[in-house]
Protein backbone atom coordinates (compact mmCIF):
# COMPACT_ATOMS: atom_id res chain seq x y z
CA UNK A 1 0.00 0.00 0.00
CA UNK A 2 1.02 3.62 -0.84
CA UNK A 3 0.03 6.51 1.51
CA UNK A 4 0.86 10.15 0.16
CA UNK A 5 -0.12 12.91 2.69
CA UNK A 6 0.18 17.10 2.09
CA UNK A 7 2.79 15.70 -0.55
CA UNK A 8 4.59 19.21 -1.77
CA UNK A 9 7.42 19.50 -4.17
CA UNK A 10 9.63 22.99 -5.12
CA UNK A 11 11.83 22.96 -7.69
CA UNK A 12 14.65 26.37 -7.63
CA UNK A 13 15.71 28.29 -4.87
CA UNK A 14 14.24 29.24 -1.78
CA UNK A 15 13.35 32.99 -2.53
CA UNK A 16 12.73 31.58 -6.42
CA UNK A 17 11.20 28.59 -6.02
CA UNK A 18 8.56 27.17 -8.54
CA UNK A 19 5.75 24.91 -7.22
CA UNK A 20 5.93 21.91 -9.16
CA UNK A 21 3.48 19.43 -6.91
CA UNK A 22 0.70 20.82 -4.43
CA UNK A 23 -0.80 19.17 -1.21
CA UNK A 24 -1.09 15.62 -3.17
CA UNK A 25 -3.26 13.27 -0.87
CA UNK A 26 -3.46 9.44 -2.16
CA UNK A 27 -4.14 6.03 -0.83
CA UNK A 28 -3.21 3.35 -3.56
CA UNK A 29 -4.57 0.15 -1.75
CA UNK A 30 -1.99 -3.01 -2.10
CA UNK A 31 -2.20 -4.96 -5.62
CA UNK A 32 -3.82 -2.09 -6.79
CA UNK A 33 -2.74 -0.59 -10.36
CA UNK A 34 -3.53 3.73 -10.90
CA UNK A 35 -3.27 5.15 -13.84
CA UNK A 36 -2.20 9.15 -13.10
CA UNK A 37 -3.23 11.01 -16.06
CA UNK A 38 -2.55 15.25 -16.61
CA UNK A 39 -1.31 17.38 -18.81
CA UNK A 40 2.67 17.45 -19.88
CA UNK A 41 4.52 19.56 -17.12
CA UNK A 42 1.85 19.05 -14.52
CA UNK A 43 4.45 17.28 -12.43
CA UNK A 44 3.70 13.71 -13.20
CA UNK A 45 6.86 12.70 -13.39
CA UNK A 46 8.09 14.33 -10.31
CA UNK A 47 5.44 12.54 -8.33
CA UNK A 48 7.28 9.41 -9.86
CA UNK A 49 10.78 10.51 -8.56
CA UNK A 50 9.32 10.95 -5.25
CA UNK A 51 7.68 7.55 -5.01
CA UNK A 52 10.73 5.74 -6.42
CA UNK A 53 12.99 7.41 -3.61
CA UNK A 54 15.21 9.60 -6.50
CA UNK A 55 13.96 12.58 -5.31
CA UNK A 56 14.16 13.22 -1.86
CA UNK A 57 13.74 17.42 -0.95
CA UNK A 58 9.08 17.01 -0.26
CA UNK A 59 7.13 18.12 2.10
CA UNK A 60 4.65 15.88 3.47
CA UNK A 61 4.41 12.35 4.24
CA UNK A 62 5.10 9.35 1.69
CA UNK A 63 4.61 5.41 2.96
CA UNK A 64 5.35 2.31 1.29
CA UNK A 65 3.65 -0.24 3.29
CA UNK A 66 3.61 1.92 6.63
CA UNK A 67 7.45 3.16 6.39
CA UNK A 68 8.75 6.03 4.53
CA UNK A 69 9.94 5.41 1.27
CA UNK A 70 13.70 4.30 1.01
CA UNK A 71 15.16 2.34 -2.16
CA UNK A 72 17.78 0.62 0.20
CA UNK A 73 14.95 -1.10 2.17
CA UNK A 74 12.20 -1.34 -0.32
CA UNK A 75 12.10 -3.31 -3.78
CA UNK A 76 11.23 -0.42 -6.34
CA UNK A 77 10.81 -1.55 -9.63
CA UNK A 78 11.34 1.75 -12.04
CA UNK A 79 10.49 1.51 -15.66
CA UNK A 80 10.91 4.37 -17.53
CA UNK A 81 9.97 6.04 -20.91
CA UNK A 82 13.22 5.72 -21.97
CA UNK A 83 13.35 2.15 -20.49
CA UNK A 84 16.24 2.66 -18.38
CA UNK A 85 18.41 0.13 -19.35
CA UNK A 86 22.66 0.25 -19.29
CA UNK A 87 24.07 0.23 -23.04
CA UNK A 88 27.52 -1.52 -21.66
CA UNK A 89 25.62 -4.45 -20.66
CA UNK A 90 23.71 -6.76 -22.56
CA UNK A 91 19.90 -8.02 -22.00
CA UNK A 92 20.89 -11.09 -19.68
CA UNK A 93 22.59 -8.59 -17.31
CA UNK A 94 20.27 -6.00 -17.53
CA UNK A 95 17.86 -8.54 -16.48
CA UNK A 96 19.26 -9.27 -13.39
CA UNK A 97 20.59 -5.88 -12.20
CA UNK A 98 18.04 -5.21 -10.05
CA UNK A 99 18.83 -8.22 -7.84
CA UNK A 100 22.23 -8.19 -8.28
CA UNK A 101 22.21 -4.78 -6.73
CA UNK A 102 19.74 -5.80 -4.27
CA UNK A 103 21.89 -8.78 -3.31
CA UNK A 104 18.99 -11.09 -3.47
CA UNK A 105 19.43 -14.71 -4.36
CA UNK A 106 18.72 -15.47 -8.14
CA UNK A 107 16.07 -17.55 -8.80
CA UNK A 108 16.58 -19.85 -12.01
CA UNK A 109 13.24 -20.72 -12.91
CA UNK A 110 11.30 -17.65 -11.98
CA UNK A 111 14.18 -15.45 -14.66
CA UNK A 112 12.93 -18.66 -17.11
CA UNK A 113 9.49 -18.10 -16.54
CA UNK A 114 9.54 -14.07 -16.99
CA UNK A 115 11.87 -14.21 -20.35
CA UNK A 116 9.27 -16.70 -21.52
CA UNK A 117 6.24 -14.72 -20.92
CA UNK A 118 8.42 -11.25 -22.36
CA UNK A 119 9.32 -13.56 -25.43
CA UNK A 120 12.74 -12.41 -25.26
CA UNK A 121 14.67 -15.87 -24.47
CA UNK A 122 16.34 -15.31 -27.44
CA UNK A 123 17.93 -12.27 -27.20
CA UNK A 124 19.80 -12.49 -23.92
CA UNK A 125 23.44 -11.72 -25.41
CA UNK A 126 22.28 -8.90 -27.58
CA UNK A 127 22.74 -4.95 -26.46
CA UNK A 128 20.16 -2.48 -26.23
CA UNK A 129 21.40 -0.57 -28.97
CA UNK A 130 20.38 -3.70 -31.22
CA UNK A 131 17.20 -3.90 -29.93
CA UNK A 132 13.69 -2.76 -31.15
CA UNK A 133 12.11 -0.36 -28.65
CA UNK A 134 9.43 -2.54 -27.85
CA UNK A 135 12.26 -5.45 -27.34
CA UNK A 136 13.83 -2.82 -24.64
CA UNK A 137 10.79 -2.35 -22.76
CA UNK A 138 10.18 -5.87 -22.53
CA UNK A 139 13.64 -6.38 -21.00
CA UNK A 140 12.76 -3.28 -18.60
CA UNK A 141 9.71 -4.71 -17.12
CA UNK A 142 11.62 -8.11 -16.97
CA UNK A 143 13.92 -6.51 -15.07
CA UNK A 144 11.28 -5.28 -13.13
CA UNK A 145 9.72 -8.43 -12.00
CA UNK A 146 12.72 -9.70 -11.38
CA UNK A 147 12.47 -8.40 -8.73
CA UNK A 148 9.45 -9.07 -7.26
CA UNK A 149 9.20 -5.68 -5.99
CA UNK A 150 6.58 -4.09 -3.33
CA UNK A 151 5.47 -1.28 -5.56
CA UNK A 152 6.17 -0.98 -9.50
CA UNK A 153 6.46 2.67 -10.89
CA UNK A 154 6.20 3.07 -14.61
CA UNK A 155 6.30 6.67 -16.19
CA UNK A 156 4.49 6.79 -19.77
CA UNK A 157 6.33 3.40 -20.73
CA UNK A 158 4.89 2.52 -23.90
CA UNK A 159 4.56 6.31 -25.06
CA UNK A 160 7.72 5.96 -28.10
CA UNK A 161 6.39 2.86 -29.19
CA UNK A 162 4.04 3.07 -32.33
CA UNK A 163 0.98 2.30 -31.96
CA UNK A 164 0.51 -1.54 -32.63
CA UNK A 165 3.17 -1.95 -30.53
CA UNK A 166 2.56 -0.41 -28.21
CA UNK A 167 -1.41 -1.77 -27.79
CA UNK A 168 0.23 -5.42 -27.63
CA UNK A 169 2.80 -4.40 -25.14
CA UNK A 170 -0.15 -3.38 -23.15
CA UNK A 171 -1.40 -6.46 -23.28
CA UNK A 172 1.34 -8.52 -22.48
CA UNK A 173 1.97 -5.78 -19.32
CA UNK A 174 -1.55 -6.06 -18.04
CA UNK A 175 -1.70 -10.37 -18.18
CA UNK A 176 1.83 -10.87 -16.44
CA UNK A 177 0.48 -7.92 -13.74
CA UNK A 178 -2.53 -10.02 -13.06
CA UNK A 179 -0.65 -12.66 -12.43
CA UNK A 180 2.21 -10.78 -9.40
CA UNK A 181 -0.78 -8.16 -8.58
CA UNK A 182 1.91 -5.23 -7.69
CA UNK A 183 0.85 -2.02 -6.02
CA UNK A 184 1.14 -0.27 -9.28
CA UNK A 185 1.57 3.52 -10.27
CA UNK A 186 1.22 3.97 -13.68
CA UNK A 187 1.54 7.46 -15.33
CA UNK A 188 0.05 8.64 -19.19
CA UNK A 189 -0.80 11.24 -21.28
CA UNK A 190 -3.50 8.93 -22.85
CA UNK A 191 -6.69 8.54 -22.15
CA UNK A 192 -6.94 5.31 -23.85
CA UNK A 193 -4.14 4.45 -21.33
CA UNK A 194 -5.47 4.88 -18.19
CA UNK A 195 -9.03 3.51 -18.81
CA UNK A 196 -7.08 0.30 -20.51
CA UNK A 197 -4.77 -0.01 -17.36
CA UNK A 198 -5.95 1.63 -14.56
CA UNK A 199 -8.06 0.20 -12.07
CA UNK A 200 -8.61 3.88 -10.54
CA UNK A 201 -7.28 6.60 -12.26
CA UNK A 202 -6.13 9.77 -11.32
CA UNK A 203 -6.26 12.81 -12.96
CA UNK A 204 -3.54 15.69 -12.56
CA UNK A 205 -3.99 19.39 -12.97
CA UNK A 206 -2.21 21.61 -14.59
CA UNK A 207 1.06 23.13 -12.74
CA UNK A 208 1.74 23.25 -10.35
CA UNK A 209 -0.09 19.30 -10.15
CA UNK A 210 -2.92 18.83 -7.76
CA UNK A 211 -5.37 15.93 -7.98
CA UNK A 212 -8.26 17.00 -9.72
CA UNK A 213 -10.66 13.72 -9.16
CA UNK A 214 -10.25 9.91 -8.26
CA UNK A 215 -12.53 8.05 -10.32
CA UNK A 216 -13.05 4.30 -10.28
CA UNK A 217 -12.48 2.75 -13.75
CA UNK A 218 -16.24 0.83 -14.76
CA UNK A 219 -13.89 -0.21 -17.95
CA UNK A 220 -10.72 -2.04 -16.41
CA UNK A 221 -10.48 -5.36 -17.34
CA UNK A 222 -13.21 -5.55 -19.33
CA UNK A 223 -13.48 -8.00 -22.31
CA UNK A 224 -13.26 -5.81 -25.77
CA UNK A 225 -12.76 -2.32 -24.33
CA UNK A 226 -13.06 -0.02 -26.96
CA UNK A 227 -15.84 -1.20 -28.92
CA UNK A 228 -18.07 -0.63 -25.29
CA UNK A 229 -20.23 2.39 -24.26
CA UNK A 230 -18.76 2.18 -20.97
CA UNK A 231 -15.15 3.22 -22.45
CA UNK A 232 -16.50 5.63 -24.67
CA UNK A 233 -18.89 7.80 -21.54
CA UNK A 234 -15.70 7.52 -19.53
CA UNK A 235 -13.35 8.32 -21.84
CA UNK A 236 -15.78 11.39 -22.95
CA UNK A 237 -15.73 12.31 -18.98
CA UNK A 238 -11.97 12.45 -18.33
CA UNK A 239 -11.47 14.61 -21.51
CA UNK A 240 -14.11 17.06 -20.26
CA UNK A 241 -12.20 16.80 -16.75
CA UNK A 242 -8.95 17.63 -18.34
CA UNK A 243 -9.98 20.24 -21.10
CA UNK A 244 -11.41 22.15 -17.85
CA UNK A 245 -7.94 22.06 -16.14
CA UNK B 1 30.95 -8.95 -40.11
CA UNK B 2 33.52 -8.57 -37.63
CA UNK B 3 36.44 -11.01 -39.30
CA UNK B 4 35.53 -8.66 -42.66
CA UNK B 5 36.03 -5.38 -40.97
CA UNK B 6 39.32 -6.55 -39.26
CA UNK B 7 40.92 -8.39 -42.31
CA UNK B 8 39.99 -4.54 -44.15
CA UNK B 9 41.88 -2.79 -40.80
CA UNK B 10 44.97 -5.12 -41.68
CA UNK B 11 44.90 -4.92 -45.55
CA UNK B 12 44.33 -1.03 -44.91
CA UNK B 13 47.93 -1.25 -43.10
CA UNK B 14 49.60 -3.08 -45.41
CA UNK B 15 48.56 -0.79 -47.95
CA UNK B 16 49.87 2.56 -46.23
CA UNK B 17 53.18 0.08 -45.25
CA UNK B 18 53.46 -0.57 -48.78
CA UNK B 19 52.76 3.31 -49.30
CA UNK B 20 55.27 4.54 -47.19
CA UNK B 21 57.99 2.04 -48.70
CA UNK B 22 57.29 2.89 -52.39
CA UNK B 23 57.77 7.29 -51.75
CA UNK B 24 61.00 6.53 -49.33
CA UNK B 25 62.53 4.73 -52.30
CA UNK B 26 61.50 7.20 -54.79
CA UNK B 27 63.08 10.26 -52.77
CA UNK B 28 65.72 7.65 -51.98
CA UNK B 29 66.92 7.21 -55.97
CA UNK B 30 65.87 10.74 -56.84
CA UNK B 31 68.65 12.61 -54.31
CA UNK B 32 71.43 9.93 -53.84
CA UNK B 33 72.59 11.38 -50.76
CA UNK B 34 73.64 9.27 -47.64
CA UNK B 35 71.81 10.93 -45.36
CA UNK B 36 68.24 9.03 -47.48
CA UNK B 37 69.39 5.43 -47.38
CA UNK B 38 66.96 3.01 -49.63
CA UNK B 39 64.43 0.99 -47.44
CA UNK B 40 65.64 -2.19 -48.59
CA UNK B 41 69.25 -1.10 -47.08
CA UNK B 42 67.69 -0.07 -43.92
CA UNK B 43 65.76 -3.43 -43.45
CA UNK B 44 68.64 -5.36 -43.99
CA UNK B 45 70.41 -3.53 -41.58
CA UNK B 46 68.05 -3.94 -39.19
CA UNK B 47 67.87 -7.27 -39.47
CA UNK B 48 71.25 -7.44 -38.64
CA UNK B 49 71.82 -5.43 -35.93
CA UNK B 50 68.36 -5.78 -34.33
CA UNK B 51 69.03 -8.95 -32.33
CA UNK B 52 72.61 -8.36 -31.51
CA UNK B 53 72.60 -4.72 -30.29
CA UNK B 54 69.13 -2.80 -30.82
CA UNK B 55 66.89 -5.29 -29.07
CA UNK B 56 67.81 -4.48 -25.33
CA UNK B 57 67.08 -0.73 -26.51
CA UNK B 58 63.82 -1.68 -27.61
CA UNK B 59 62.73 -3.58 -24.14
CA UNK B 60 63.83 -0.37 -22.49
CA UNK B 61 61.84 1.98 -24.36
CA UNK B 62 59.01 -0.49 -23.95
CA UNK B 63 59.46 -0.85 -20.62
CA UNK B 64 59.64 3.02 -19.99
CA UNK B 65 56.16 3.62 -21.65
CA UNK B 66 54.13 0.81 -20.19
CA UNK B 67 54.86 2.22 -16.68
CA UNK B 68 54.86 6.03 -17.81
CA UNK B 69 51.21 4.98 -19.13
CA UNK B 70 50.54 2.45 -16.74
CA UNK B 71 51.49 5.37 -13.49
CA UNK B 72 49.46 8.22 -15.86
CA UNK B 73 46.37 6.16 -16.61
CA UNK B 74 45.56 4.77 -12.85
CA UNK B 75 46.75 8.36 -11.39
CA UNK B 76 44.81 10.20 -14.32
CA UNK B 77 41.82 8.01 -14.49
CA UNK B 78 41.07 7.92 -10.73
CA UNK B 79 41.48 11.77 -10.31
CA UNK B 80 39.13 12.13 -12.99
CA UNK B 81 36.46 9.92 -12.18
CA UNK B 82 36.25 11.01 -8.79
CA UNK B 83 36.11 14.29 -9.97
CA UNK B 84 33.31 14.22 -12.30
CA UNK B 85 31.69 12.10 -10.21
CA UNK B 86 32.14 14.80 -6.74
CA UNK B 87 31.47 18.07 -7.46
CA UNK B 88 33.07 18.61 -4.35
CA UNK B 89 35.93 17.97 -5.17
CA UNK B 90 35.81 18.79 -8.96
CA UNK B 91 35.49 22.64 -7.73
CA UNK B 92 38.67 22.17 -5.71
CA UNK B 93 40.81 20.42 -7.66
CA UNK B 94 40.07 22.38 -10.93
CA UNK B 95 41.37 25.60 -10.96
CA UNK B 96 44.72 23.49 -9.67
CA UNK B 97 44.62 21.58 -12.62
CA UNK B 98 43.97 24.28 -14.95
CA UNK B 99 46.80 26.19 -13.49
CA UNK B 100 49.04 23.57 -13.91
CA UNK B 101 47.93 22.10 -17.08
CA UNK B 102 49.77 25.25 -19.46
CA UNK B 103 52.98 25.31 -17.50
CA UNK B 104 55.53 23.54 -20.03
CA UNK B 105 57.15 20.54 -18.57
CA UNK B 106 59.92 20.05 -20.23
CA UNK B 107 60.78 23.31 -18.67
CA UNK B 108 60.90 21.24 -15.41
CA UNK B 109 63.04 18.91 -16.58
CA UNK B 110 66.09 20.66 -15.08
CA UNK B 111 63.91 20.41 -11.44
CA UNK B 112 62.78 17.16 -11.89
CA UNK B 113 66.42 15.56 -12.77
CA UNK B 114 67.87 17.48 -9.49
CA UNK B 115 65.03 16.40 -7.10
CA UNK B 116 64.44 12.31 -8.55
CA UNK B 117 68.54 11.90 -10.05
CA UNK B 118 69.21 10.94 -14.26
CA UNK B 119 67.29 7.62 -13.65
CA UNK B 120 64.46 5.97 -14.34
CA UNK B 121 62.26 7.85 -11.80
CA UNK B 122 62.58 11.03 -13.10
CA UNK B 123 62.37 9.65 -16.85
CA UNK B 124 59.10 8.30 -15.57
CA UNK B 125 57.67 11.56 -14.08
CA UNK B 126 58.27 13.48 -17.14
CA UNK B 127 56.10 11.38 -19.02
CA UNK B 128 53.69 11.27 -16.44
CA UNK B 129 53.78 15.17 -15.80
CA UNK B 130 52.99 15.50 -19.55
CA UNK B 131 50.10 12.88 -20.18
CA UNK B 132 48.56 12.33 -17.48
CA UNK B 133 46.28 15.73 -17.75
CA UNK B 134 44.80 15.10 -20.66
CA UNK B 135 43.73 11.73 -18.86
CA UNK B 136 42.40 13.68 -15.89
CA UNK B 137 40.24 15.85 -17.83
CA UNK B 138 39.01 13.49 -20.30
CA UNK B 139 37.87 11.01 -17.86
CA UNK B 140 36.00 14.20 -16.14
CA UNK B 141 34.08 15.47 -18.52
CA UNK B 142 33.33 11.65 -19.92
CA UNK B 143 31.38 11.47 -16.31
CA UNK B 144 29.84 14.19 -16.37
CA UNK B 145 28.26 14.09 -19.87
CA UNK B 146 26.84 10.84 -18.84
CA UNK B 147 22.67 11.87 -18.81
CA UNK B 148 20.98 11.82 -15.85
CA UNK B 149 18.50 9.20 -16.54
CA UNK B 150 21.33 6.78 -16.38
CA UNK B 151 21.62 7.39 -13.33
CA UNK B 152 17.61 6.37 -12.33
CA UNK B 153 17.08 3.11 -12.17
CA UNK B 154 20.13 2.18 -10.27
CA UNK B 155 18.93 5.22 -7.87
CA UNK B 156 15.43 3.50 -7.32
CA UNK B 157 17.36 0.05 -6.31
CA UNK B 158 18.51 1.99 -4.11
CA UNK B 159 22.14 1.28 -5.54
CA UNK B 160 25.42 2.09 -3.16
CA UNK B 161 27.70 4.68 -4.09
CA UNK B 162 29.90 2.08 -5.11
CA UNK B 163 27.65 0.35 -6.75
CA UNK B 164 27.05 3.08 -9.04
CA UNK B 165 30.70 3.94 -9.79
CA UNK B 166 31.31 0.11 -10.63
CA UNK B 167 28.01 -0.19 -12.79
CA UNK B 168 27.53 3.35 -15.03
CA UNK B 169 30.57 5.42 -14.04
CA UNK B 170 33.09 2.90 -15.01
CA UNK B 171 31.74 1.30 -17.97
CA UNK B 172 30.37 4.47 -19.38
CA UNK B 173 33.51 6.62 -19.57
CA UNK B 174 35.32 4.21 -20.58
CA UNK B 175 35.84 4.46 -24.42
CA UNK B 176 36.67 8.38 -24.28
CA UNK B 177 39.56 6.88 -21.22
CA UNK B 178 41.02 4.76 -24.05
CA UNK B 179 41.01 7.47 -26.15
CA UNK B 180 42.98 9.75 -24.01
CA UNK B 181 45.16 6.85 -23.82
CA UNK B 182 45.56 7.06 -27.33
CA UNK B 183 46.16 10.54 -27.72
CA UNK B 184 48.64 10.01 -24.27
CA UNK B 185 50.42 6.91 -26.27
CA UNK B 186 51.36 9.41 -28.80
CA UNK B 187 52.68 11.76 -26.45
CA UNK B 188 54.65 9.60 -24.57
CA UNK B 189 56.71 7.90 -27.31
CA UNK B 190 57.98 11.55 -28.32
CA UNK B 191 58.48 12.86 -24.91
CA UNK B 192 60.80 9.23 -24.54
CA UNK B 193 62.90 10.02 -27.21
CA UNK B 194 63.62 13.34 -25.85
CA UNK B 195 64.43 11.92 -22.46
CA UNK B 196 65.96 8.92 -23.25
CA UNK B 197 69.16 11.61 -24.71
CA UNK B 198 70.51 12.18 -21.44
CA UNK B 199 71.12 10.22 -18.49
CA UNK B 200 71.22 6.69 -19.98
CA UNK B 201 72.61 4.37 -22.29
CA UNK B 202 69.37 2.31 -23.31
CA UNK B 203 66.62 3.02 -25.05
CA UNK B 204 65.40 3.58 -28.48
CA UNK B 205 65.93 7.41 -28.19
CA UNK B 206 69.81 7.01 -27.25
CA UNK B 207 70.17 4.49 -29.81
CA UNK B 208 68.79 6.98 -32.18
CA UNK B 209 71.08 10.19 -31.45
CA UNK B 210 73.76 7.30 -30.98
CA UNK B 211 74.35 6.52 -34.30
CA UNK B 212 73.06 10.15 -35.71
CA UNK B 213 76.26 11.58 -33.32
CA UNK B 214 78.48 8.29 -35.19
CA UNK B 215 76.90 9.76 -38.41
CA UNK B 216 75.56 5.84 -39.06
CA UNK B 217 72.48 6.56 -41.00
CA UNK B 218 71.74 3.07 -41.69
CA UNK B 219 71.38 2.37 -37.58
CA UNK B 220 69.72 5.73 -37.33
CA UNK B 221 66.66 4.80 -39.91
CA UNK B 222 66.47 1.48 -38.68
CA UNK B 223 65.97 2.80 -35.02
CA UNK B 224 62.98 5.57 -36.45
CA UNK B 225 61.31 2.52 -37.90
CA UNK B 226 61.86 0.47 -34.92
CA UNK B 227 60.10 3.43 -33.17
CA UNK B 228 57.51 3.36 -35.68
CA UNK B 229 56.55 -0.01 -35.47
CA UNK B 230 56.48 0.00 -31.29
CA UNK B 231 53.73 2.94 -31.87
CA UNK B 232 51.86 0.87 -34.66
CA UNK B 233 51.81 -2.21 -32.31
CA UNK B 234 50.83 -0.43 -28.64
CA UNK B 235 47.58 1.39 -30.82
CA UNK B 236 46.96 -1.65 -32.60
CA UNK B 237 46.43 -3.35 -28.77
CA UNK B 238 44.79 -0.04 -28.12
CA UNK B 239 42.43 -1.13 -30.79
CA UNK B 240 42.02 -4.56 -30.02
CA UNK B 241 41.20 -3.46 -25.75
CA UNK B 242 38.56 -0.87 -27.47
CA UNK B 243 37.01 -3.65 -29.62
CA UNK B 244 36.66 -5.95 -26.69
CA UNK B 245 35.00 -3.80 -23.96
CA UNK B 246 33.48 -1.20 -25.81
CA UNK B 247 31.84 -3.85 -28.30
CA UNK B 248 28.33 -2.26 -26.69
CA UNK B 249 29.26 0.81 -28.77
Amino acid sequence: MITIKDLSVKYGDQDKSVPVLDHINIEIGKGEIYTFIGPSGCGKSTFLYVLSGILRDYEGLVLVDGRPVDPKRQRIGLILQNYGLLPWKNVRQNIILGVKIKGQPREEEYFTYILKQLGIEQLLDRYPKELSGGQQQRVAIARAFLLKPDILLMDEPFSALDAINREEMQALFLKIWQEHNVTTVFITHSVDEALYLGSKIIVFSDAPGKILGVYDNPCFQLDNLRCRDEYYNMSMQLRKILDKG
Amino acid sequence: MNTLQSREKWQGALYSFVLVIIVWQAVAMLLKIPIIPTPTAVFINLLQIFQSRMEIHLLYSLGRIIAGIAISILLGVSLGLLMGYFSRIDRILSPLIYFTYPVPKIALLPIVMLLFGLGEASKLIMIVLIVVFQIIITARDAVKNIPQEIFRSLQSLGASRWQIFKEIIIPASLPEVLTATRLALGTAVSILFFTETFGTEYGMGYFIMDAWMRVNYLDMYAGIVVLSFLGFCLFSILDVAEKYFCSWR
